[in-house]
């Protein structure tokens, strides 16, 4: 039915509904990671603020802006509106969404109503947590990992913010499920399991993990809804409980989910790499296969959270251990992206730029990770800023920078025009800059001994925190300028063709923006998704 | 839409696969807590199950058990154009459904009545242990009668495409996924049954 289009509709203008229904009923999965992004991105604005008040509270000793029961909810809502909101659904749900049914050669996802009823679920879910902030006993002040005995005793809205993540992680559920069946079923001709390109690949680990991992979560969620309404007193030591179970309940899913964080980051960068250095990625099937044994190994390191919580010590030499194992695939990445530059042509364009950084960013997350799994330095800097400082990294300069890339990288192709060059590389700078400032600074405060989550500090700690709270701040307006620019330029700015960046996956042979759907005719694949050669890109 | 329904058998097979693994999981984390509390506390909880009503807990599991022989026939009969006789033994699978959840009504009030509850002043006083072995026991059953009553429902909106003919011999996988979710209901009760009514 394609082909009776000589020149196709930009799904754009092609709507059945009117208005505002033809969004948020749209079963169109460009249109529906359309409302991901804006939806998961608001989310992430709002988390930035009010990290930024964080940091305003901490950049002296005492009360700065706020009194400690604000500041334990400020950085609750913080964790939970970043991690529940934003980085675990932004990216299988804007971009997996918006690139990966393309990148396959496929008209859809498998399932597209499920997919609209993930997004809606993941509305549904915010709404309830919006709502919990602004009832009841107010807003959660747990920490975003729910700790009983605390969660269960706090008199916050704690019930009603844990049934939000529960909606959400349902949401989670059917989008893995959905991108595992869509990358098995709807692959086009001659797109083999060697020909996906990378991103796919870590969508389709991601999705693994979303799909076993998520119900742990859900199970715990409701464990936790259960002592609060029925008093349980599953972790109650007094009836028989023990609340360190529900710490390993909680990471049994939260450590792999961090794997749902990063992993389509990596994917992200995979794709980005090669086309900005001209050349076809090293490694592809090691690059592939690490995404698959990251996802299996993840699983089985949930342990090294809780080194201090009192396990055996076996346990915590086992833990360590498994911990150093996942650093393997990692590094196998990193390594491949390093040698992927290697005499290649290089264009520092702004996603490339992005690219670059996470490497650096992410590798020294890494590596901070691996002193925080070694069991005996994590003794020293459990529960410090040490520990906010690493996962910033890997989390924000990871995930967060591989996000910024693929907004440079893929948002003009949905929306046929493209940013300004300049102002993208200067606000890379500022954000670079401000990101080092602010998150090295945590770091090394971890070392010196400054806990985490504390509302005061001893003023030995002051010059640090004042070095942080500036980083915070340079950070901030770098991100400002990179919005401006980006969305001026997908709004007014210069039309672009096809193929942009002279990438060879198939996204880069149809229009931008797409039309309704996606291909003409159903493509046939005939080369490797980095394979410059003969495809008649210059 | 702008999209025609994409009908793709295997497809939809596999997504469903998919979300029984997940609903197996969500158990998995119930029976985790249940494993690990039973090694701390195999004596209490041995005296917690002596107090669950063997009797109840067998006719529920038989009870299941034909339900899920309904569905399963049901299946057979749509794909031998038999879509009237899928409709009574979809009717079938909905009445055992009933029927279970009768029962447990039952149980769960005659146990309510003796104080057997979670956060229950009789339980307060029994030693730790059994209060952790029945508010699993509560959250476990619990869960699972919302997965019969979901199932139920499912099954009942299923059977009425069958009756209306929406699903039928050359398109039946709705009714093939929906007595897929209606065994895995039956599946997980029949771990529940011996962990608590039996080996105890």
């Amino acid at each position: 039915m394609t082909t009776e289009h000589q020149i196709q509709t930009s799904f754009w203008n092609d709507t059945g509904k009117s208005g505002i229904r033809s969004w948020i009923f749209s079963t169109d999965h460009k249109r529906i990671g359309l409302l991901y992004f804006y939806s998961t991105f608001g989310f992430f604005l709002v988390g930035v603020l009010l990290g930024l008040l964080i940091r305003i509270e901490l950049m002296a000793p005492g009360r700065t802006i706020m009194g400690p029961a604000t500041y334990n909810a400020v950085f609750t809502v913080h964790g939970v509106v970043m991690i529940f909101l934003f980085i675990l659904p932004a990216f299988p749900g804007a971009f997996g969404n918006m690139i990966m049914p393309i990148q396959i050669g496929a008209r859809d996802v498998a399932f597209p109503r499920l997919n609209l009823l993930s997004w809606w679920l993941y509305i549904i879910g915010a709404a309830i947590i919006l709502t919990s902030l602004f009832t009841g006993g107010g807003a959660p002040d747990t920490g975003w990992t729910f700790y009983v005995p605390f969660s269960a005793r706090t008199g916050t809205n704690v019930t009603l913010a844990v049934f939000g993540v529960f909606i959400i992680g349902f949401s989670g559920i059917l989008t893995g499920l959905n991108f595992v069946t869509t990358i098995h079923r709807l692959r086009a001709e001659g797109m083999t399991w060697g020909r996906l390109p990378l991103f796919v690949w870590s969508l389709y680990a991601t999705a693994w993990v979303q799909i076993l991992a998520t119900p742990i979560l859900a199970i715990t969620l409701v464990m936790i809804m259960a002592e609060r309404v029925l008093g349980a007193g599953l972790f109650d030591p007094a009836r028989g409980g023990d609340p360190v179970m529900y710490q390993h309940l909680f990471w049994i899913y939260s450590h792999p989910a961090v794997y749902i964080m990063i992993l389509p980051a990596m994917g992200v960068i995979s794709d980005i790499i090669p086309v900005f250095s001209r050349k076809p990625i090293f490694g592809y099937k090691f690059i592939a296969f690490s995404s698959l044994a990251i996802a299996a190994a993840g699983s089985l390191v949930w342990g090294h959270h809780m080194f201090t919580s009192g396990m055996s010590d076996t346990a915590i030499l086992v833990f360590s251990f498994l911990t150093f194992v996942v650093a393997i695939p990692s590094a196998i990445k990193v390594f491949n992206w390093v040698s992927t530059l290697y005499k290649g042509s290089i264009s520092l364009d702004a996603p490339m730029l992005f690219a670059l950084t996470f490497i650096l960013l992410f590798s020294i997350g890494g590596l901070s990770g691996l002193i925080l799994g070694a069991a005996a330095t994590n003794i020293h800097v459990h529960d410090t800023h040490f520990v906010v400082g690493h996962f910033h990294y890997v989390m924000f300069g990871g995930t967060g920078f591989a996000f910024f890339a693929a907004m440079h990288y893929w948002l003009p192709k949905i929306y046929g025009r493209r940013y300004a060059e300049k102002p993208a590389i200067i606000a890379w700078v500022l954000m670079f800059t401000g990101f080092n400032i602010l998150y090295f600074t945590m770091q090394v405060l971890g070392m010196k001994g400054m806990p985490r989550r504390y509302y005061d500090y001893l003023p030995e700690f002051a010059p640090l925190n004042l070095v942080a709270t500036v980083g915070s701040w340079i950070l901030a307006i770098g991100l400002a300028i990179m919005l401006v620019n980006l969305f001026r330029g997908l709004f007014r700015g210069e039309r672009i063709g096809n193929n942009p960046w002279g990438g060879a996956t198939l996204e880069w042979s149809i229009p931008s923006p797409p039309p309704t759907e996606n291909f003409a005719e159903e493509p046939v694949v005939t080369h490797g998704p980095y394979d410059f050669k003969g495809t008649g890109i210059p | 839409m702008s999209h025609p329904e994409l009908k793709d058998y295997a497809g939809a097979k596999l997504g469903m696969w998919l979300f029984l693994f997940t609903e197996l999981l969500l158990f998995g984390g119930l029976f985790l807590l249940y494993s690990v509390y039973l090694s701390h506390f195999p004596h209490e909880f041995a005296t917690a199950g002596r107090q669950l009503n063997w009797v109840f807990g067998t006719v529920n599991t038989m009870v299941l058990l034909t339900s899920s022989l309904l569905a399963a026939m049901a299946v057979t009969a749509v794909q031998r154009d038999n879509r009237g006789l899928a409709v009574r033994l979809l009717a079938g699978t909905i009445s055992c459904a009933a029927i279970f959840m009768a029962i447990k009504y039952v149980e769960w009030s005659a146990k309510i009545r003796h104080g057997i509850y979670p956060n229950s002043p009789h339980l307060a006083s029994a030693p730790p242990g059994e209060p952790v072995f029945f508010s699993l026991y509560y959250i476990t059953t619990g869960i699972h009668g919302l997965h019969v009553l979901i199932g139920a429902a499912i099954l009942g909106w299923i059977a009425a495409k069958v009756h209306s003919g929406k699903v039928h011999k050359g398109d039946y996988v709705l009714l093939e996924n929906g007595a897929l979710y209606w065994h895995l209901v039956d599946l997980i009760w029949i771990f529940i049954f011996p962990l608590y009514y039996l080996i105890l």
